[in-house]
């Protein structure tokens, strides 16, 4: 599974992007956010105020319940600060 | 269209060549974002703004079908920038064309309040206190919703 942060996610979480291997039991974000807390705490830092991460697997924005599986593509997100005024 | 990159754009240029050869076009209307010198109060130097290649693309590819699914449209253009931009600075553009004024000018309302709450962007300011995430404002939640039916 690929896993890409961005913004403070990133910053917090100290690298951009990582390969990794979750257990089977790792069946939807929710768990995969719980997962990844417990590795360290950076991650814990990073996911501390899920209402301030936003979750895009395979590139479309889905909710905590979503599945994930081997092989996404799973980013970790603030909310957007694009265009302008 | 939908184009993502680092360099300015020529909002002329742009408007001449959406256009060109289509004399069913009776309306553009176009958007121009430029990045401001103050943020809540605060003045701000140069930002940075980080995107997520490939969703970026995907984003705005969709918000595009979205609006020419819904207003009847001859041309569309959407260019974002990312990287390194100074007060003043080109930063978004958004152009739509069609036979009439009115889809032209909601295509374009629709389109940059829907970019700014789906394409994956961050602005990150340089304020006198060090480098700060810009973060993300209820209002344009409650702007994008508007379109919502």
């Amino acid at each position: 599974m690929k896993l890409l942060y961005f913004a403070w996610l990133r910053e917090r979480i100290g690298r951009a992007e990582e390969d990794l291997a979750p257990p089977a039991e790792v069946a939807d974000v929710a768990r995969l956010i719980d997962w990844l807390k417990a590795r360290g705490p950076g991650y814990a830092a990073a996911f501390a105020d899920l209402r301030v991460v936003r979750v895009a697997v395979n590139q479309d924005y889905v909710p905590v319940d979503h599945p994930v599986r081997a092989g996404d593509e799973v980013a970790f997100f603030p909310p957007v600060t694009g265009g302008s005024a | 269209m939908i184009r993502v990159q680092t360099e300015d754009f020529d909002v002329g240029a742009e408007l001449k060549a959406l256009t060109a050869g289509n004399t069913a076009i009776g309306g553009v209307a176009l958007f121009v974002g430029l990045v401001r010198d103050m943020a809540g109060g605060q003045a701000v130097g140069a930002m940075t703004l980080e995107h997520y290649p490939g969703m970026t693309e995907r984003q705005l590819e969709k918000i595009e079908a979205e609006a020419r699914a819904r207003w009847p449209l001859d041309a569309t253009l959407i260019v974002h920038r990312h990287g390194r931009l100074e007060p003043g600075d080109q930063i978004v553009l958004v152009i739509c064309a069609s036979a009439h004024r009115e889809a032209a000018l909601e295509a374009c309302a629709f389109l940059i309040d829907w970019l700014k709450t789906k394409a994956p962007f961050w602005k990150s300011e340089a304020t006198p206190e060090g480098p700060r995430w810009v973060e993300a404002r209820a209002e344009d939640d409650h702007a994008a919703a508007r379109w919502q039916r």
